[in-house]
């Protein structure tokens, strides 16, 4: 993986130059469109703006991670378009990904910095050992996460960090954070930070993020959080098919009852999706075929800050523990607005449960060992 | 592949757990809004697209949806950039149009309503090539002058 400056084509004529037949651009408009989670009627927009975008340059830093969001990314179901996206970027930098070792890959990392000064992207997985804490938990090439990161933003456009972990701290951060890890926007202050979270995200929305700013020339707009708000803009409750069963009332009490054979809401089984924010009951996983709610399982809420540390999974934390089976069944019954009366009080009780929480020591983990 | 059946196959299996799909009510909001586009057309002659990706469908809605639109006589396909399936549904003017990679992933699937789909259209830049396209297929021949033109 050369380090180069980005050249001058754009990605029209880069499409062109592989074969794409301009009924097949439009194809590719109508799917990248629909991956930005922007409606179809803006794909005529977006043709004429790909037709001229021009290829960034981009650094891929992983730290403390599981290779997770990359393998989310590169099996990723949608080759064809994911690919052209990839492979309209310069990819100048990826540990996992590029053929270079050693020197010759910090190399590349260095002149692709020089080369692109001030425009290149760099993404961002995993988690970084603070600068307070010990630089050997996590080293490349015998420099701290700290040093490689803070050296490799110091000219980018923009960082992107791609997994909860790069975004919020996410595992490694778990109490009692033993190597002091930190997130991308709790040590970089002086550039735009876009957080693309989840455990791992959903690779359509990674490759959305970078459509959004090959498209655009920017980065999309963000919630509080800093994450795209076209992907994280509503409740994994707001968007969930089992929605109606929660307004009824209607929930699975455990995995084998009738309410679970029939499909009802998975509330009270800890399901965490009214404080959760992703896309995933629209974009689902695996090629469009399911994702967690729609096989039976409760929302961990993995693209939230804290998710780790937020009480039992299966816990029902989020039911206020004044509130009675039936009581919850006659807010049920009165309709949606009590529905988002509870999801609301669900989600300041998974913050007051963040915020009370008292840290473990490694004594005490040590002492359960 | 075979064929062009797969526009509802790709859908949602549904939990191995549910006795039955249930109807979780988002087909019917989708058929009135078919509904209203259906009308724009027909007045203005303003196409619609909906992109059934973004919708949260539970298991079973997209086959209601594809259930109650029904089957109409024209299917086609397109061969860009993998295969583009076109299945005209029962309702005249409204096109079921499913979009997939060269290895038969879906990409999106869209309902359009509209004439025809924009996809099965010459796009305008081909259009005003064509002529020249055409000549440049035409067999050649180099006449003499005098020559009589070939008469068959
Ligand atoms: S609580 Fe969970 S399963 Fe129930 S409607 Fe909300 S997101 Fe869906």
């Amino acid at each position: 993986m050369a380090a180069r400056k980005t050249p001058e084509k754009t990605l029209g004529e880069s499409l062109r130059d592989h074969g794409l037949s301009r009924r097949g651009f439009l194809k590719f408009c109508a799917a990248t469109t629909s991956m930005m989670a922007l409606p179809p009627s803006l794909a005529p927009a977006i043709a004429a703006a790909l037709e001229t975008a021009k290829r960034p340059s981009v650094i891929w830093l992983s730290f403390q991670e599981c290779t997770g969001c990359t393998e989310s990314l590169t099996r990723s179901h949608a080759p064809t378009l994911e690919d052209l996206i990839l492979d309209f970027i310069s990819l100048d930098y990826h540990h996992t990904l590029q053929a270079a070792a050693g020197e010759a890959a910090e190399e590349a990392r260095l002149q692709a910095m020089e080369a692109n000064k001030g425009e290149y992207l760099v993404i961002v997985d995993g988690s970084i050992p603070g600068p307070d804490a010990n630089p050997g938990f996590s080293t490349v090439a015998g420099h701290s996460n700290y040093q490689t990161l803070m050296e490799t933003v110091e000219h980018a456009a923009a960082v992107i960090a791609v997994g909860t972990c790069a975004a919020f701290g996410g595992i490694p951060q778990a109490k009692p954070n033993p190597t002091g890890a930190m997130s991308v926007m709790d040590l970089v202050k002086d550039k735009p930070v876009v957080n693309v979270s989840g455990c791992p995200p959903i690779p359509m929305v990674i490759t959305g993020v970078l459509a959004h700013y090959l498209v655009f020339g920017r980065l999309p707009e963000l919630d509080s959080y800093g994450r795209p708000l076209a992907f994280y803009g509503q409740s994994i409750h707001d968007r969930c098919y089992r929605r109606p069963f929660y307004d009824r009332g209607l929930f699975a009490e455990s995995f084998d009852d009738e309410g679970a054979k029939l499909g009802w809401c998975l509330y009270r089984l800890g399901c965490k999706g009214p404080s959760t924010y992703n896309a995933c009951a629209t974009m689902k996983w695996n090629d469009g075929t399911s994702w967690p709610i729609e096989s039976g399982h409760p929302c961990l809420g993995c693209s939230e800050p804290s998710f780790w540390d937020a009480g039992g999974f299966y816990e029902p934390l989020s039911v206020p523990l004044t509130l009675r089976p039936e009581t919850l069944l006659q807010a049920g019954a009165v309709g949606a607005v009590v529905g988002g009366g509870l999801a609301a009080l669900a989600r300041k009780k998974v913050k007051d449960a963040a915020g009370t929480r008292q840290p473990v020591t490694v004594e005490e983990l040590e002492q359960k060992l | 592949m075979s064929g062009l059946d797969p526009i509802a196959s790709q859908s949602s299996p549904g939990p191995a757990c549910a006795k039955a799909p249930r109807d979780h009510g988002h087909a019917l909001s989708i058929l009135h809004q078919i509904r209203h586009a259906l009308g724009i057309l027909i007045e203005t002659g303003e196409e619609t697209r909906i992109d059934l990706n973004a919708m949260p469908f539970g298991p079973g809605d997209l086959e209601r949806l594809t259930d109650v639109l029904g089957r109409g006589e024209v299917q086609a396909s397109v061969e860009a950039l993998g295969p583009t399936l076109i299945q005209e549904t029962a309702i005249p003017g409204v096109w079921l149009v499913d979009y997939r990679g060269t290895e038969d992933q879906r990409l999106t699937l869209h309902i359009e309503i509209a004439l025809t789909p924009e996809i099965l259209r010459p796009r305008p830049e081909d259009l005003a090539e064509s002529i020249a396209t055409l000549d440049s297929r035409m067999p050649r021949r180099d006449l003499e002058p005098g020559d009589s033109p070939p008469t068959s």
